[in-house]
Formats: C-alpha cells, sequence, structure tokens
C-alpha cells in the first residue's frame, strides 16, 4: 500500500485529495466518509453578513457549469459558533476560507479565525478589492503582496492563498503571495464567464456574469499549476475541473502537492472518495511508494524548457 | 411503503443530518426521529445504477419512466422527495449537471420507482432517448417530504402540469390511509390533463372529488379559479391543502388559505439547482419566517415548504 500522505508546510495531510470551499458542505457525509479525505475545506466566510446573488445563481454550459452565489454570509460569531462545529468532529485537518473586501477587514478576520480548531487558514483573495474599485486582490502582484502580508501580521496559523485564473502574470503574482509570507498556494478559482439564453435574451445567471468551473476549465488549471510550480517554492494546491484520479495525477505531475475537487461533487457526493481509491490504485500499478514523489514530475525536455520559459517571459 | 412512526400519525420525515427546517415545519417530536450524528452515519444518499424497465409517452407533452435500481429504494423514498438523475449525453445534446427530478411512484417490488416528467430542456430531451434495458444513474432520494396526518378526515390538492408527478405519491398515501380528496386539476386543455395518472388507484379514484379546470375555456384563470377554491373550501372541512408547480396558483392558494387558519398548507417548490444536497446554495427561494426573511434551499430545507412562508416577490436590493 502506497503511502498518500502529503505535507502542506508544517501540516501533513493523510491524502491530497480534499473539497474546494464552495464546493463542499457537511451535508456530504451523507454520501462519504469524510475521515477518508485529506482535509475539509469550508465554504468562504466573509466578516459582513450578505445574502448572496439574485437566482438563478447556476447555469450549465459545455462540460461545466457557471455560478454566481456571492459567498452569502451571517459574519464571523455565527460562523464560529454555529458552523465550524459540524466540521471540526471527523479527524480530519478543517481549514478555513476567507474573504473579505479590504485588506484591513481580510488580515482581522483570519486573525478571529486562528482558532485551535482550525488547521490552516485559506485566504480567497479572488474576491473583489473594495479599495480597488472592485478588483480582485489576486489579480495584481501589489495587492497580493499587500493583503497577504497584512494577513501574515496578524496570524501564525498556516496561510494558504487562493490565486484567481482570470490574472495574467500568475508567477509574480504567485511569488507576490510567497514573499509576503503564505505556507501554501491554491491555483486557482472560477474563471469569469457568462452565458445568454438567446430565446429569452436575458443573461442565465441574476448576477449577469459568473464563475466557470468543471472539466471546461481543466487544461487552464494546470498550466496555471505548472507556471506558479517554477515561480515558487511553497507547495501548491491545484484546483479546476478534477473529477478523476488520473485529472488529480495531472494536477500533481504539473506540480501540485495537493488537489481540490469542486464542482464534481455535484454531479457525484462521493467523488471525492473514488479518487481517494484511484490514487492508491495507481500507485499500486506504477510503483509508486510515495504519492509526494509526483509532484511536479511531469516530463519535460530540458530544451524545450527552456524556449517555453523564454515564451511564458514574454508573454507574461 | 406506509412508514407510520409507533408515536405518531404525522407521516414526515426530516433530512438525515439537517439542522434547519423550514420554520412553520411541525416541531421536531412530530417527525420521525432523526438518524444519529452523521459522523457515524452510514451514507443515506447514494448513487443508484438503474436498469430502465419502462418508458414511454404518456401524451404529446410528459413522458413516463420507471427504473429498477439496485437497493431497495422503494422504502427509503417517501412522498415529495426527489432524485438527481444522470441524464445521458447523446449525439445532439451533453447534459452537464444532474437533474432534480421528483418521484411519480414506488414500488410494488422495493426496488422499482418512477418519474413523469415534460420533456423541456436539454437534460430531459437526452433523457427521453434512454431505452428499455439501457442503465441510468441516480443520486438520492433527496428533500424533505409532505406531512400528512392519517387521522385527517380531508385533504385537497391543487395540481397543474408536471407538479402532478410530485403530489401522485401523496394522493396514494392519503388515499391508503383513508382520506377522502378533494382534487382540483388544472392543465391547458382536456388533452393535457393525465386524471388516471394522477388518481393512479381505484381506492384514489374512489375517494376523490375532482374538479378540472383548463386555459381552453378560461376556467384556469385566477379570477375563475379563486371563488371556487373558496367556495369548496367553505363547503366541506379540509385539514390540509397541497400544490406544487404553478406560482399562480401557489399564490392564488396563499391567499385563499388567509380566511383558514386551521387548514395546513403545504407546497413543493422548484428552482434551478446544482449540487441538490444543500452544498451549492444555487436554489434558495425567499420564505417569512415568523417575520424574518430568510432564505432556505429548496433541496435541503425543501422542497415541501408551508404554502404561507412563501414570499412571492423577491427585492435583491
Amino acid at each position: 500500500m502506497a503511502d498518500l500522505s502529503v505535507r502542506i508546510g508544517a501540516l501533513t495531510l493523510r491524502n491530497p485529495v480534499m473539497p474546494a470551499s464552495g464546493c463542499f458542505a457537511v451535508e456530504y457525509a451523507e454520501a462519504l466518509d469524510l475521515r477518508r479525505l485529506g482535509a475539509l475545506v469550508v465554504k468562504s466566510v466573509s466578516p459582513n453578513a450578505r445574502a448572496g446573488n439574485p437566482t438563478p445563481r447556476v447555469a450549465e454550459t459545455a462540460s461545466g457549469m457557471l455560478n454566481s452565489i456571492g459567498i452569502p454570509s451571517k459574519g464571523l460569531d455565527v460562523y464560529r459558533r454555529d458552523v465550524l462545529p459540524a466540521y471540526t468532529r471527523f479527524d480530519t485537518p478543517v481549514v478555513v476560507s476567507v474573504s473579505a473586501d479590504t485588506a484591513e477587514s481580510f488580515a482581522q478576520a483570519c486573525e478571529t479565525l486562528s482558532l485551535p480548531e482550525v488547521a490552516a487558514i485559506e485566504a480567497n483573495i479572488s474576491c473583489p478589492n473594495l479599495e480597488a474599485d472592485g478588483m480582485a486582490f489576486a489579480m495584481l502582484p501589489e495587492s497580493t503582496y499587500k493583503a497577504v502580508s497584512a494577513i501574515r501580521r496578524r496570524t501564525s496559523h498556516p496561510l494558504w492563498v487562493k490565486l484567481t485564473p482570470n490574472a495574467g502574470q500568475i508567477a509574480q503574482i504567485a511569488r507576490a503571495a510567497e514573499d509576503a509570507g503564505a505556507d501554501a498556494i491554491v491555483m486557482g478559482n472560477t474563471v469569469l464567464g457568462m452565458a445568454i439564453d438567446v430565446r429569452t435574451r436575458k443573461p442565465k445567471l441574476g448576477n449577469v456574469m459568473g464563475g466557470l468551473s468543471g472539466p471546461a476549465i481543466k487544461p487552464l488549471a494546470v498550466r496555471l499549476v505548472h507556471q506558479c510550480h517554477r515561480a515558487v517554492r511553497i507547495p501548491i494546491i491545484g484546483c479546476g475541473g478534477i473529477e478523476t484520479a488520473d485529472d488529480a495525477l495531472e494536477f500533481m505531475l504539473a506540480g501540485a502537492s495537493a488537489v481540490q475537487v469542486g464542482t464534481a461533487s455535484f454531479r457525484d457526493p462521493a467523488v471525492m472518495g473514488h479518487i481517494v481509491d484511484g490514487l492508491a490504485a495507481y500507485c499500486n500499478v506504477h510503483a509508486i511508494d510515495r504519492i509526494s514523489t509526483l509532484t511536479g514530475a511531469v516530463a519535460l525536455d530540458a530544451q524545450l524548457t527552456d524556449r517555453w520559459l523564454r515564451f511564458a517571459q514574454q508573454s507574461g | 411503503m406506509s412508514v407510520t412512526s409507533p408515536t405518531s400519525n404525522i407521516v414526515t420525515r426530516p433530512p438525515a443530518s439537517a439542522p434547519a427546517q423550514a420554520c412553520d415545519a411541525p416541531p421536531a417530536h412530530d417527525r420521525l426521529a432523526p438518524s444519529p450524528g452523521c459522523e457515524t452515519t452510514a451514507p443515506s444518499v447514494a448513487t443508484h445504477r438503474c436498469r430502465v424497465l419502462a418508458h414511454h409517452a404518456v401524451n404529446a407533452r410528459y413522458r413516463y419512466l420507471r427504473l429498477q435500481a439496485d437497493a431497495p429504494v422503494a422504502v427509503t423514498t417517501h412522498p415529495g422527495q426527489f432524485y438527481q438523475l444522470k441524464c445521458p449525453v447523446t449525439g445532439s445534446e451533453a447534459p452537464f449537471l444532474l437533474r432534480p427530478m421528483s418521484v411519480y411512484g414506488t414500488g410494488p417490488e422495493p426496488d422499482t420507482i418512477e418519474f413523469l416528467y415534460n420533456v423541456t430542456g436539454v437534460g430531459t430531451r437526452a433523457l427521453a432517448t434512454l431505452a428499455e434495458g439501457a442503465t441510468l444513474d441516480i443520486v438520492g432520494p433527496l428533500g424533505n417530504t409532505f406531512t400528512l396526518d392519517t387521522r385527517w378526515k380531508r385533504v385537497m390538492v391543487v395540481a397543474r402540469g408536471v407538479g402532478l408527478a410530485t403530489m401522485a405519491p401523496l394522493v396514494q398515501r392519503a388515499a391508503a390511509a383513508g382520506l377522502r380528496l378533494t382534487v382540483v386539476m388544472s392543465a391547458r386543455s382536456e388533452a393535457d390533463l393525465m386524471r388516471d395518472e394522477f388518481l393512479r388507484s381505484p381506492q384514489a379514484r374512489a375517494l376523490a372529488d375532482v374538479h378540472c379546470v383548463f386555459d381552453s375555456d378560461g376556467s384556469s384563470a385566477v379570477d375563475a379559479l379563486a371563488p371556487r377554491l373558496r367556495a369548496l373550501l367553505d363547503a366541506t372541512p379540509h385539514d390540509a391543502v397541497y400544490t406544487c408547480g404553478s406560482h399562480r396558483l401557489l399564490m392564488l392558494l396563499q391567499r385563499v388559505l388567509e380566511s383558514h387558519p386551521h387548514v395546513v398548507g403545504e407546497v413543493a417548490m422548484e428552482q434551478r439547482m446544482a449540487c441538490g444536497m444543500g452544498v451549492c446554495l444555487s436554489c434558495v427561494r425567499l420564505f417569512d419566517c415568523n417575520g424574518d426573511k430568510q432564505f432556505l434551499r429548496v433541496c435541503r430545507e425543501g422542497p415541501v415548504f408551508p404554502i404561507r412562508d412563501v414570499v412571492g416577490e423577491v427585492d435583491f436590493g
């Protein structure tokens, strides 16, 4: 039996499979043994209470879906009292995902949630930054550095920083997060998209635009993970369209130390268990003792790699 | 498939581990005992591999699907609950998300389950191509159930469109318990009406006082239907009124029930959803919970809600 455990900074996970924030809630315990997962990542909480976006909040696309849920939240106190306890009873590390609209509010929220029962904090800096007219923090290296260093000053908890695939210059943004003290990078999130019903001429989402997820974005996410892997030394948690063990392996070979599974759970609530089984089977078939040795193990031709690097630098 | 608590005649079941429930739902002691803490519970929601036993058109709009599952789903499924169907990918249709579909019937074998659906979009068009003998994955059972007290005397069921499928199991259960039924069926025209499909059993047909209204002759219009519903409720005492499938009918019943405060009113709601299990928060609708406006998940706190709690017009500000 292969060793499926992986290290994310100071944290050791029993295997590299965990849910993506927003695509997970404790209700999945009805379909899946949550003690089999590497970690439990709870849906993002924001310090300010909000109702979320208008319906319809979801629309189907080719090999994926668009969503505009809008991070409904009842604030940090309700979150700690009513939400967290449901997740901390499974003997699986719990990661809280935090979203906020200013660097200061981010730092404050992460400090408040630096609780003993919380194993790591995932800062979702893909959310709109009110100090930059709503542009996400992770769109630019400067605002990424500002937000992450503000958080870092206020918590000694393991800090994962979730970047957005909507940004260019992803290597520079990942480096900014590392320089500001992130312990890991989560790459990435949904890709901004839009769909229109040609019969009614109305947008298919109540909020007009939303995030595209599912297999449709997987190649894009694999590329971003690989670019980050080349740019930073801290671990990367890959995310985007993972449905099978092979998908997870692809992200690990590209440079991920662990993976998050999102939309696939909506199609099969037990899918994360199948992915864990599939990783163990792959290791057995290929005589791999430790799955962590696969991280970044994509077979690249050295000359081509140099050429690719020059191209990547030119195109950002 | 009668499941009755030994201490109560209320046949309803809360979701296995949901802390929340519809705000005016019966208090916990009236419901069947919930399962123990979910960290020790075996999976109660599963993907079932099914074989298509029968699949055919009922009329120009609706299709009937009968499945044989790999588990005794007829025993664990309750009126009002739904499944998520993994519709096949065909040459022209590629549904990505699963499709929520309420259960039309279960049994008589413990592993058979029936659906009645309207072909409207990508998912149901693809589903309609399934041949008998083919396989289909379904996830469930999901959601809560209607409240029904077998000690009651008479209930009213107001059905339109595919809402009929959702309430058919409720009608069967009420009839099996000997309750009298006032059935109001609304359809575009006589050809769309599925009276036999709705009442199904001889018992239900014997106990039902059926009233049909149509768009074609104007009798289904709110102005015409309102006085008729009021007259029916005034003429005979009713214990509960149920509906599903039409926002217009729901709003009409909410107004009509104002003058019948002791009558239980329940609606099975519909909403676009992704996960079906209360995770994605896409299927919320607005409810008035004792003066407090709240978004509740149709898939989880519902799909059955008190008619009186539904907020008709939603303003997101």
